[in-house]
């Protein structure tokens, strides 16, 4: 700011009304290229999903005869025969169980997170920090690597195929990322409010549920919206560790894919009926989503 | 310096809407009333057996396991490493993920930043940033049917290919004739010539050349044909292509009638003795053409053979040649979301004062953007770029679902085929278990560096 005192104002008054006319031309035309260029891009990322949602309102015959843009033209050929076809199919009994793996998945990751989190912020214990630091570290292992041995581990347990198993292995991989979230949030609350509790001798699990969770509320919602995302879109686990009668959707349709062609008609209604509940969570909660999203990304 | 974690400096979780009561009172050990270890222990009970078992327990036993063959009975060494790097069907496989690594990151992070940029300067940001982030919802198991739909190489089907057809047909003139071919016989004009349609006599100016046309099929017909005429005999090379057959008979063969119809869109070339094109022109809806500036002689007429090839039919999508592109686009489509709202999140902690300053200096919008904007920005752009690096090296899903069965080998990638391997037919956990550790090594020093940069923010 100092050093531009000198020869500023002489630039300003000198550069100022030709900037003003000639600047808010450029201005002008420059926003109208970029009012253009953005409604393009915007239709870029909306019309492959539009796609997905007019063909799975289509017969196969006619997806196969015309484009689905020929909707605008045609709209009588609309139907919803091919969700109607869903019900009678595999198709929601795989809805139901990627409920079943979705929702205690979440559950325990918020609560196991918790727990670890706050010890990870508020308690001392021998090897706390190095502990952590091998928390990070393990964010972004890929899952591959336990895929072979957890699978021999419930050859053993007797668990392979079931939703147990598929939960307990999200449950382990989300944990990282939960606990993370959560012990960043939580060193924030204030050490008086803890102290002051300590002091008139709550028990730890007492603080625990009746100060902290209550107060991580906003973190937790974050991370509850992503796991559920995480979990319920998950493909390789499942294809992995659920055998076909616990199948979540996302391995059902999977399994219909070979013949794309003839089965169009189940696999973009099923692929639509499995993104409408992200969707309705992503619109409802995206103040959350982005939240976790970007408290998750190690800065 | 310690390295303790306490967090003295505001932590990542403010992002998520901390309490924000300013700067959090570090819990410093003396004004502490800490539990005792033994119940720290048992609040990190649970979470520690879950990783333990399903996370740190696999890693070792990984380890041990790729020295093992199929069976896990014999040892092999590095075998399957070894393997990994020589297999043909290996190298394509690592090959692909160079392509990944190498391309996506730098496409969703250029993407991103200039969606974030972008967006400042439209009224609907919100409803913009609302769209391209929607795909980070969707399962990619659904993106990869969205794919599918979209990359359908019938033009008539797949929206991507739609388009390619439309803007080439847009700005290409030229039209297609497929199977069309020239009246052949003594008394005819003219001639077939590896594809191409020649006049037999070489033609000069004021003699107009005819080219009668037959096998038009009425699908390739263009709408806007008009009856064809006969050129006048003036000055200049000129002459009419027409499709030379009157509907429900009659005409004469090789003479322009007038019911008969003009083929527009046609090449013409006048073909000069030594063989060189001396001039090029196109037909009009009567079928009429005229060459401008040529000089005076003799020249064979011709028709190339483009002129009978099919028309585009866009793009094979999901052949072997550009199926890695393909599934890259869609990889692009689901994460350019994620680097635009990170980048514009770094783009608002900018403060607005540092650019005014240089604006009212006189720097141009690019100059600010490039010497202010970018390296303000560079942390937020070197976190977007890794997460990227990252998810390239683990994608799965989108190449499973994308890639046809068919095409699977040109599109594999690594995290692909350590599941094809193992569990996927493969029937190998030894060198499933080489794999996932291969893997396992690329995300490493991406792991490093996150313990790095979480130790330097929070000390």
């Amino acid at each position: 700011m100092t050093t531009a005192t000198v020869p500023a104002p002489s630039r300003l008054e000198a550069g100022a009304p030709r900037r003003g006319l000639a600047g808010r031309i450029v201005d002008r035309l420059g926003s109208g290229v970029v009012q253009v260029v953005m409604v393009v891009l915007g239709l870029f990322w909306l019309v492959p999903t539009l796609g997905l949602l007019v063909v799975s309102l289509r017969t196969t015959q006619v997806n196969n005869a015309e484009g689905w843009w020929t909707v605008f033209t045609k709209p009588a050929e609309l139907t919803i025969q091919n969700y109607a076809n869903l019900l009678g199919s595999g198709f929601t009994a795989s809805f139901w169980n990627t409920v079943l793996i979705t929702v205690p998945t979440t559950i325990l990751v918020i609560g196991i997170a918790a727990m670890a989190g706050y010890a990870f912020a508020w308690m001392d214990f021998p090897g706390r920090d190095t502990t952590f630091l091998v928390v990070v570290g393990l964010l972004i292992v890929p899952i591959q690597i336990a895929l072979i041995p957890v699978a021999s581990l419930y050859g053993g347990a007797g668990i392979f195929g079931t939703i147990p198993g598929v939960v307990l292995f999200h449950v382990a991989f989300g944990l990282p990322f939960a606990i993370f979230l959560l012990r960043n949030f939580f060193v924030g609350i204030p050490a008086s409010l803890l102290e002051a509790a300590r002091m008139d001798g709550a028990s730890e699990w007492k603080i625990f549920a009746q100060v902290v969770f209550p107060l991580g509320k906003p973190a937790i919602a974050s991370l509850g919206i992503f796991q559920f995302l995480w979990v319920w879109n998950d493909m390789l686990i499942a294809l992995v560790f659920a055998d076909t009668g616990n199948q979540p959707m996302t391995k059902y349709l999977q399994s219909q894919m070979r013949q794309f062609g003839s089965n169009v008609d189940i696999l973009s209604s099923g692929a639509f009926m499995s993104l409408v509940i992200p969707l309705v969570l992503f619109f409802a909660f995206q103040r959350y989503f982005v939240q976790g999203m970007m408290a998750g990304s190690v800065k | 310096m310690t390295e303790r974690l306490d967090g003295r400096q505001a932590p990542p979780a403010d992002a998520a809407g901390g309490p924000s009561t300013g700067p959090a009172a570090p819990p410093s050990k003396k004004s502490r009333l800490g539990p005792s270890p033994a119940v720290a222990i048992a609040f990190l009970l649970p979470a520690a057996l879950l990783l333990g078992i399903w996370v740190v327990y696999p890693i070792v036993y990984s380890l041990f396991r790729s020295l093992f063959d199929a069976t896990g009975q014999g040892f092999v060494g590095l075998g399957n490493y070894a393997t990994i790097f020589t297999d043909s069907g290996m190298l394509t496989t690592i090959r692909n993920n160079l392509i990944w690594v190498v391309v996506a990151p730098i496409v969703v992070t250029t993407l991103g930043l200039i969606f974030a940029v972008l967006t400042e300067r439209i009224r609907w940001a919100t409803a913009f940033k609302l769209i391209v982030f929607m795909p980070m919802a969707v399962s990619l198991m659904a993106a990869g049917v969205i794919f599918r739909l979209v990359y359908e190489e019938n033009p008539d089907r797949g929206v991507a290919n739609a388009i390619l057809t439309t803007v080439h047909d847009t700005f290409s003139s030229a039209q297609g004739y497929p199977e069309a071919r020239p009246r052949e016989g003594d008394q005819s004009q003219v001639a077939d010539q590896n594809g191409a349609v020649v006049t037999k006599q070489p033609a000069q100016a004021g003699q107009p050349v005819l080219i009668p046309i037959v096998g038009v099929r009425p699908e390739f017909m263009p709408s806007d044909a008009q009856p064809a005429r006969a050129p006048a005999a003036g000055d200049g090379l000129a002459g009419t292509v027409w499709f030379d057959f009157t509907p429900g008979g009659g005409g004469v063969n090789g003479a322009v009638d007038g019911s008969e119809r003009g083929l527009p869109g046609m090449t013409v070339e006048a073909v000069g003795s030594g063989g060189e094109v001396a001039a090029t022109a196109t037909t009009a809806e009567d079928g009429t053409f005229q060459f401008e500036g040529l000089p005076a002689g003799s020249y064979t007429v011709r028709l190339p053979q483009s002129n009978f090839e099919a028309s585009y039919g866009g793009l094979t999508w999901l052949g072997p040649t550009l199926i890695t592109p393909a599934i890259i686009g869609a990889f692009v489509w689901v994460w350019a979301g994620f680097a635009m709202v990170l980048i514009a999140a770094g783009l608002a902690a900018i403060p607005r004062d540092a650019l005014e300053a240089a604006r009212i200096d006189g720097a141009s919008e690019w100059q600010v953007f490039r010497k202010i904007t970018v390296p303000l920005l560079s942390p937020v752009l070197l976190v977007v770029f890794v997460t990227m690096i990252i998810n390239t090296l683990k994608v799965f899903d989108l190449v499973f679902i994308i890639a046809p069965a068919s095409v699977q080998p040109q599109a594999n990638v690594v995290a692909l085929e350590m599941w094809r391997v193992s569990f996927g037919g493969g029937g190998n956990q030894g060198l499933g278990s080489a794999l996932a550790i291969f893997l396992l090594i690329l995300v490493l020093p991406f792991m490093i560096m996150n313990i790095r940069r979480f130790r330097r923010g929070d000390s």
